[in-house]
Formats: structure tokens, sequence, C-alpha cells
């Protein structure tokens, strides 16, 4: 059977995706952001992951504001990364696992979650960015990738806690497929930021450490934190983090930080980026 | 639904693309989708009044692209992913439009995140001392 063995939270921010295209992660301004996934990318090599459901949002790539999907997964073979107005980032083609993911969006709407399925969708630096960050610039990605694509931009987004339910009945999903994957599941973006207004370049460590805290401390609290406190107290575009949560809920109550990385700023935004296991 | 729109409202510096604001800036917000396709970047540099002529905006919102505006197309319905593309269009980066945004020159916005951001201190609602 496939099993859900460990989760990725980490943020997505595009100049970070620019930094590595361009060959500029050894300027001293990007350093210590790269330095922070050394750690990963050793502890990724290790535990191959077969199959990543990757919870990110869109940026007004795929989805315009003609269709606004709450949740959408990607069920088709492959999903070209997306041109965001200067063109596609040059990284490998994503590689979906269909029948997994046809698996997960049957089992997610027979729990009542009406999930969008797509079939065509380009994915943008929010999907990207994380492989990247995970996986540093290999000719092909060495993992299959069940995009889930989360509405942040229009609100009202999904509740935390409707994020965290969500999360519960992709584990049940993932634990009822029939073929024996290591799956893991991954939740990006954030963490605290504001690109717009008179307010942006807003940043709040002590909600961003308290909110890592209690990613595996208290999940259920987190669950109950609503939008208009991830504005006032992580920014507009902090709202983002709501799709930590899925990630949260996939994995055990138990699950161990095996690593933690924080830093202010890549961009407008802090990094923030862990690392949780399962119990074998 | 009134009160959960109204809460954000207190935050400072901050438009919450609510419904409100979708049903606003559809046209500005799909006048900046298609900014998406190299052809229709040329052709809205080419002639900026009359590509913005192809969009049934108001004359404030074409007026707020021509002097790229970014607080007014924010005011007008604008979303900032959506305005982002007129940023890459001119070809600038996700911070000199903060730079815009925020009314300080670049060099400041930049040394600000490299001290650790804007605070929370003072900027998590209009009644915080000093708003």
């Amino acid at each position: 059977m496939a099993r859900i063995s460990a989760g990725v939270t980490t943020s997505h921010i595009p100049a970070v995706g620019a930094a590595i295209d361009l060959g500029k992660t050894h300027e001293p301004y990007w350093q210590p952001v790269f330095k922070g996934y050394e750690f990963s990318k050793r502890w990724i090599a290790e535990h191959k992951p077969d199959v990543v459901v990757l919870v990110y949002n869109d940026h007004a790539s795929a989805f315009s504001l003609e269709v606004i999907p709450t949740f959408a997964i990607g069920c088709a073979e492959s999903f070209q990364p997306a041109d965001e107005g200067w063109g596609p980032r040059p990284v490998p083609v994503v590689q979906g696992h269909p029948e997994l993911a046809w698996h997960i969006a049957q089992s997610t709407i027979l729990d009542e979650f009406d999930m969008t399925i797509v079939n065509r969708m380009d994915v943008d630096h929010g999907l990207t960015v994380p492989l990247s960050l995970m996986f540093g610039q290999p000719a092909a990605w060495p993992v299959k990738v069940i995009p889930l694509a989360v509405n942040v931009v229009q609100y009202p987004p999904p509740t935390g806690n409707r994020c965290w339910n969500l999360g519960r009945a992709i584990r049940k999903a993932v634990e009822s497929f029939d073929e024996d994957l290591n799956v893991m599941i991954w939740g990006t973006g954030g963490m605290s930021h504001q690109l717009q207004g008179p307010r942006a370049g807003f940043i709040n460590r002590e909600f961003d450490t308290r909110f890592l805290d209690k990613l595996t401390q208290d999940p259920e609290g987190l669950a109950k934190i609503p939008h208009v406190d991830y504005v006032r107290e992580a920014g507009s575009e902090g709202i983002e983090l709501v799709m930590w949560l899925i990630m949260r809920g996939a994995l055990d109550r138990q699950a161990r930080e095996v690593y933690r990385f924080y830093h202010v700023p890549a961009s407008n935004t802090a990094v923030g980026h862990i690392i949780l296991e399962n119990q074998a | 639904m009134k009160h959960y729109n109204e809460a954000f409202k207190d935050i400072p510096g901050t438009t919450v693309f609510d419904a409100e604001q979708s049903r606003i800036g559809y046209h500005l917000n799909m006048f900046c989708m298609s900014l998406m396709k190299a052809e229709n970047r040329a052709a809205f540099k080419a002639d900026e009044r009359a590509y913005l002529e192809r969009f049934p905006m108001t004359p404030e919102q074409r007026q707020a692209v021509l002097d790229r505006d970014y607080n007014r197309m924010i005011g007008l319905g604008g979303n900032i992913y959506f305005l982002a593309k007129i940023g890459a269009t001119d070809g600038f980066s996700f911070q000199n439009l903060a730079s815009k945004m925020t009314g300080v020159p670049e060099d400041q916005y930049k040394a600000m995140m490299v001290a650790g951001g804007r605070p929370p201190k003072g900027n998590r609602s209009k009644s915080d001392p000093g708003k």
C-alpha cells in the first residue's frame, strides 16, 4: 500500500528561482538562503520519494479571474512550467502520477471535498521553486508530482480548518491506494510577507517562529487561526500559510521535526522551511 | 459575510482582494493577464492608450495604468499578482514595485528588508499609536 512518509514545507519566492536559474546562488545576498537547504537536499536524496503531493498556489498564471477553483488537483501525465511574463523557467517538465491523482480526487470528493479536476495546467514558480530548492538543477525531476493548487488570491480562501481536514482526507486516500509507493506531501508559500500597498515589506519573525513551533506541537491550534489574523500578523500574502496545514493534516499527530530553517529576507519575504517525518 | 469583509479594513496599508474588489477590478486584471503573451506585451508597449481601449475598463483605471500608480490600481480593484505583470512588462522587479507602493527609493526599501523588514509594531491596526 502507498504511505505518506514525510512532509516538507517551504516558501516559494520567485526571486529564489531566478537566483538559481541565473547562477546567483553564491552571491552574498543569496548564500544564506541556499545554505539553509543543503541538509534538505541530502535528506531527500536519502529518502527518495516516489511521488510528491505538492500543495501550492497559482499566481495568476494558470488561473486568471475567469475560473477560480478553491482546490484544484492536477491529474495530467505532465505539466509544463508556466510563462509568467518573461518566458518559462528553464526547469524540467513536471511528470504527474495520474493514477494516484485520480484516486485522491475520487476519494476526497466522496469524503465531501469538492475538488476541481484539472487535466491541463501550466505550473508556475509556486510549484517549481520548491522542486529546485529540494532537488537542485537535475536534467529531469527525480520524482512524480501531483500538483494541488489552492486559491489564496481571491477572498475568501479556504479556512485553515478546511485545509487541515483536506490533509487528513488526502492521507486516507493515499493509504487506500493499492501500490507500494513512498509518498511525501509538501506545503509551500509563506512565511510572513506583504507584496502590496503602503505596508509592503511587512515581516513578523515572532509570528513565524510561533507558527513553526506549533506546526509540530499544536497544529489543531493553528487550524483555528482566522484569515484576518494571518493578514494582520503575517502580511497580506502570509495567508499562503493555510496551505501548510494541508501538509500537516496528512501527517501523524506525532510527526517529528527533523529540520528547520528560517531566514529574512529573500526579496520581500521571510523564508521558512521545515521537514517533518512520520513514525515508521 | 459583511462582518468577515469589514474585519480586514482595520489593517493599515492593505487592501484585501475580496468579492467587491474582484468585481470592480475584473477588466483591469484581465488586461494585466493579457500581458502574459509576448505579442500583447509588444502591442501594449507600442501604443499603451490604444491597447488599453481593447478592455472595457473605466477611464480612472486606464489613467492609473498609464501613470503606473500601483496603489491607485489596487484601490480600483487591481490585484498585486495581476498588476505585477505590468511591472514585468516594464522590466521591473517586485522590489521595485514595492518601493513605488511604499513611496521610498528602491535602495532604501531593500535596506529595510535586509534589516528584517517592516516591523509589526505600529503596523497591525489603524488604531496603533502613530497611525
